[in-house]
């Protein structure tokens, strides 16, 4: 009996590396640490009734930025991993499958649960705040998302401990993540982990782009509409369509592993390639999602700490329609070199060089937007101005990708890896930094550390230039992406060394940002006037952090830039505070649905990926219950009484006649 | 507002370095540093477009830097101020324009290499084009010379100033076969065989690598590529032939087992090994076109 549960354990956890038991232990004495601290002040109530359960956008946001944060570390600490493996010739630190598994993990850590959920985070803080609305299209939805998108990471999660890591890269290309070269559990965490989560990124693309179509503020008309819910619509937009695609790959790749398909194998009439163009007609446009609503906060600080209005808002929102659109055309530029011929090479060469038009155009309208302004520096506009030169490198070594035959010689070289870290960094992590910055008083009720946040930004920047310049020359020696080691005789030393130690002080800036933040708790001065900025949208209009019912009043929306322009006439006397009638206010309940059902999916996946039916059965009859009992819920909702609205407006220092 | 003594002095120590990471050694870029016709002219189109390219990013750097610097709200600044400029016609039709005429152009030129350099195409040459074929194999590279009769794992070696044909296929997960001073890289995949004509103008040992992820030792699958005078180039394969043992079918078997591998040489190898090892998958394999038989070779002569 006990040798059968020993013989169990060692298949089922993962054994034998420093690293791994040093990570359970870890793991363990956190849960431990929170559910203690959780008993001890008695908080579990609390925390069931305030953040489980909840359906406000705001707290479901939060939620998902912290998600993020944790991820950005984990992804973090792989990334030190594996520089401090790239650091010389034949280091000995990790071994060709660590180090396989590692990068395999990096990367879906990196854009799928941390862009992603840093992303969700600001469309749920931000977006019906712009818009004046007082929640998202369908809030219960919106928890579900929230769920399944952790489920899924937490699962994925789970792999380094337990049954072992996928290590097939974050595409997973077949053959090699098919049964035959991967045996084991680590590629079905992947697809599940992915599959799970990304189900919820679609229902949340079709809950904001319902929402921006359907609830905004009297009066917005979708040209008076703010830029960053503009750039939250084109990418939803993207979303709609490009999730379907990722849900059946991955399905079809489970089927291959599981049930014995041949879609993909080499046996049995299946046809890798097909694998192929599917994942990339999914990837293609997710990093173009991800990063339209970098430029829609880039636009939003830009005209705010310019004091000016935004310049060229016809051509931004016309450049980022076609950018979504464009991004669907491209997606065979990642395989010029798979002998497709001359025809296909050259049509997708162009239209992947179109799509830097639409982005050049934006980037000049930031440009002059600041033109005859008056710049100020805080954090936000720090970063802002700090993206635009390293976004500018970026596109142009994406333009230089794209010149096909060319590409012969960049492609899965380190040309390449700076080039998307490039983007991918300073255009979307950065730009996700700065609206951070930005919308935290929004979020949070007291502004971070100015000079603490500066360190931050500088330490960032540096350490990027220092890790990712080294990588355009390392491609140009040569070197080949995803290799683990490499000789002393290939020059490469000098330049890995400087990108390494890059990543280091990478690294130290995101320590820096973590005390910025506990500093900022810490010593923190409530923005008392809900507009710290001085911003020009409808979210600075009411209280710093936002109530929970958002708008006391529903605002009526008449220009662009609306608070900006309510703010000048008050100033000018032409329009004076009006007396209004308040009304009670309709709200969704919580609901414990969401968090259950995800529960639930969780058990499917883990049961599918051990092939443990006992598990994934009653799972998906759980899931399925939960459903059920939704769907005769008829008590969703309640209003709130005047008096309420009263005494939370007063309490955050406003006064209501 | 002031920018504090340490964030200048960052600022000042962060271009520094940039200055010492732009002069580093410049022998070790080989992707610059072609010796093939192949290489050479990727050369020229990777400098062309940089320079194409160069034309809108150098002015939009400066003009980031200049906007930023004259337009900082600072105590009794002169420049302008106006707060509700927001649109103007002849401005967006000039960044417009100007984007889609470099566009334009690096689109044209790209349009044209790619025909000009489609991998599959024989290169101009007086001297008979010589063959060698190339298997994939978990972590290693099988190479065979159909008209010499040898077969070398992780080292080629061909005569200069000749084309070569590389037929490249793979018996394992998909690889990439590259050698960054002859020219780019060619998928290798199960099932096909892709053609790559290649030729070395001067005589040297190039670097060559799989450049796609195939597993635990993916990174230890680098080979030297020799070229040779024509007579060392025969010598060399009398050498093979003369010292070296045969490859058999069994010994085919044993060397697509997962493991690097040392330089090996094979004075012979089993008649129509390649073939066998491209339509073992051919059947299932062949972009999407099943209906159709598939030859072996995907180029027409
Ligand atoms: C913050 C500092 C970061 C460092 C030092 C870093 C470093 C690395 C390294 C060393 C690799 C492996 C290269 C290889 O061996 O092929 C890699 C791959 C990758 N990184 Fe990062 N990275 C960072 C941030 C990010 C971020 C923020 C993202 C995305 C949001 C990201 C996305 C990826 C992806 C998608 C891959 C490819 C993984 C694969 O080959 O399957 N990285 N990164
Ligand atoms: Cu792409
Ligand atoms: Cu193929």
């Amino acid at each position: 009996m006990w040798e059968s549960v020993k013989e169990f354990a060692s298949e089922f956890f993962v054994t034998g590396d420093p690293l791994i038991y040093g990570a359970d232990v870890s793991i363990v004495l956190s849960i431990i640490a929170i559910v203690s601290v959780l008993t001890y002040f008695k908080k579990w109530g609390w925390l069931w009734r305030e953040w489980l359960t909840t359906v406000d956008h705001k707290k479901i946001g939060i939620m998902y930025i912290l998600a993020s944060v944790l991820m950005l570390f984990r992804g973090g600490v792989d990334a030190l991993l594996m520089r401090a493996q790239l650091v010389m010739p034949e280091m000995q630190f990790l071994s060709g499958d660590h180090y396989n598994q590692i990068f395999t993990t990096h990367g879906v850590i990196m854009i799928l649960f941390m862009a992603m959920p840093l992303m969700f985070g600001l469309f749920n803080v931000i977006v019906p705040l712009q818009l004046g609305a007082r929640d998202v299209a369908f809030p219960f939805l919106n928890a579900l998302s929230f769920w399944l998108f952790f489920s899924g990471a937490m699962l994925f999660n789970l792999s380094f401990v337990i049954g072992g890591s996928p290590d097939a890269g974050w595409l997973a290309y077949p053959p090699y993540s098919e049964l035959a070269f991967n045996p084991g559990p680590g590629q079905d965490f992947y697809i599940w982990g992915i599959q799970i989560s990304g189900i919820g990124s679609l229902m949340t693309g079709i809950n904001f782009i319902v929402t921006i179509l359907k609830v905004r503020a009297p009066g917005m008309t979708l040209m008076k509409m703010p830029m960053f819910s503009w750039s939250v619509l084109s990418s939803c937009i993207a979303i709609v369509f490009a999730f379907p695609i990722l849900t059946v790959t991955l399905a079809l790749l489970f089927i291959d592993r599981y049930l014995g398909g041949h879609f993909f194998t080499l046996d049995g009439g299946g046809n890798p390639m097909m694998y192929i163009n599917l994942i990339w007609m999914w990837g293609h446009p997710e990093v173009y999602i991800i990063v339209l609503p970098a430029f829609g906060i880039f636009s939003e600080i830009v005209a705010t700490f310019s004091r000016k209005k935004l310049f060229g808002y016809k051509s931004m929102v016309f450049a980022m329609i076609i950018i979504s659109v464009l991004s669907f055309l491209v997606w065979a530029h990642h395989f010029f070199t798979m002998g497709s011929g001359a025809d296909v090479n050259a049509f997708f060469a162009v239209t992947t060089m179109l799509i830097a038009i639409p982005t050049g155009v934006k980037v000049f309208n930031w440009l002059f937007t600041m033109f005859r302004g008056k710049i100020t520096f805080e954090t936000p506009m720090l970063w802002t101005v700090g993206i635009i030169p390293n976004f500018v490198i970026g596109g142009m070594t994406g333009v230089l990708l794209s010149v096909a035959p060319a590409d012969f010689q960049y492609h899965n070289s380190y040309f390449l890896i700076a080039h998307f870290h490039q983007v991918i960094i300073a255009g979307v992590v950065f730009g996700f930094f700065a609206g951070l910055y930005y919308w935290w008083p929004k979020i949070f009720g007291f502004k971070l550390n100015e000079r603490i946040g500066r360190w931050a930004f500088w330490l960032w920047n540096i350490g990027f230039y220092l890790c990712f310049m080294p990588q355009y020359a390392l491609g140009l020696m040569g070197m080949t992406r995803r290799i683990y080691t490499y000789g002393w005789d290939k020059g490469w030393f000098e330049m890995n060394l400087v990108s390494t130690i890059g990543a280091v002080i990478m690294g130290a800036a995101f320590l820096v940002q973590i005390w910025d933040i506990a500093h900022s708790i810490k010593h923190m001065k409530r923005d008392t006037t809900g507009d710290p900025w001085n911003a020009r949208t409808l979210e600075w209009s009411i209280p710093s952090p936002a109530p929970f019912y958002n708008f006391a009043v529903m605002p009526q929306v008449t220009s662009q830039d609306d608070w900006h322009e309510r703010k000048l006439r008050i100033e000018q006397g032409l329009e004076k505070p009006a007396k209004v009638a308040l009304e009670p206010i309709h709200m969704p309940k919580n609901s414990g649905i969401p968090i259950v059902m995800s529960m639930f999916w969780f058990f499917v996946g883990f049961g599918l990926i051990f092939d443990w039916l006992w598990m994934a059965v009653p799972g998906f009859i759980g899931v399925i219950a939960c459903m059920v009992v939704h769907s005769f819920n008829y008590d969703t909702d309640y209003y709130v009484t005047v008096e309420e609205i009263k005494r939370t407006e007063a309490e955050a220092g406003r006064v209501i006649t | 507002m002031k920018t504090s003594k340490t964030v200048r002095c960052m600022s000042f120590l962060f271009m520094f370095i940039l200055l010492f990471l732009t002069t580093g050694c410049a022998d070790n870029y080989i992707v610059l540093d072609p010796k093939g016709p192949i290489g050479e002219q990727q050369k020229d189109l990777m400098i062309l477009s940089t320079l194409l390219t160069l034309i809108v990013i150098v002015p939009v750097l400066i003009l980031t830097f200049v906007i930023v610097w004259r337009y900082r709200d600072r105590e009794g600044r002169k420049a302008k101020y106006t707060p509700n400029w927001e649109h103007s016609t002849k401005l967006e039709i000039i960044w417009w324009g100007i984007p889609i005429i470099i566009i334009t152009l690096i689109g044209i030129v790209t349009v044209r290499y790619t025909y000009s350099l489609e991998p599959s195409k024989p290169l101009e040459s007086e001297k008979k084009p010589i063959t060698i074929q190339v298997t994939n194999l978990d972590w290693k590279w099988l190479f065979q010379y159909p008209e010499q009769g040898i077969a070398t794992v992780n080292y080629v070696q061909f005569p200069e100033d000749t084309p070569v044909r590389f037929e490249v296929t793979s018996d394992a997960p998909m690889n990439s076969f590259w050698i960054p001073q002859l020219g780019g890289q060619i998928y290798a995949m199960s099932g096909m065989s892709m053609t790559l004509y290649l030729q070395a103008d001067e005589q040297g040992e190039y670097m060559g690598s799989g450049a796609n992820f195939t597993g635990k030792e993916f990174a230890k699958m680098f080979f030297t590529a020799n070229a040779t005078s024509q007579e060392d180039f025969d010598q060399w394969v009398n050498q093979v032939k003369n010292t070296s043992p045969a490859l058999t079918l069994d010994g085919y078997k044993e060397l697509t087992k997962q493991g690097t591998s040392d330089v090996r040489y094979f004075s012979a190898f089993p008649e129509g090994l390649y073939e066998m090892t491209v339509t073992k998958y051919a059947a299932s394999h062949n972009h999407g076109l099943s209906t159709r038989v598939q030859p072996p070779a995907r180029v027409k002569e």
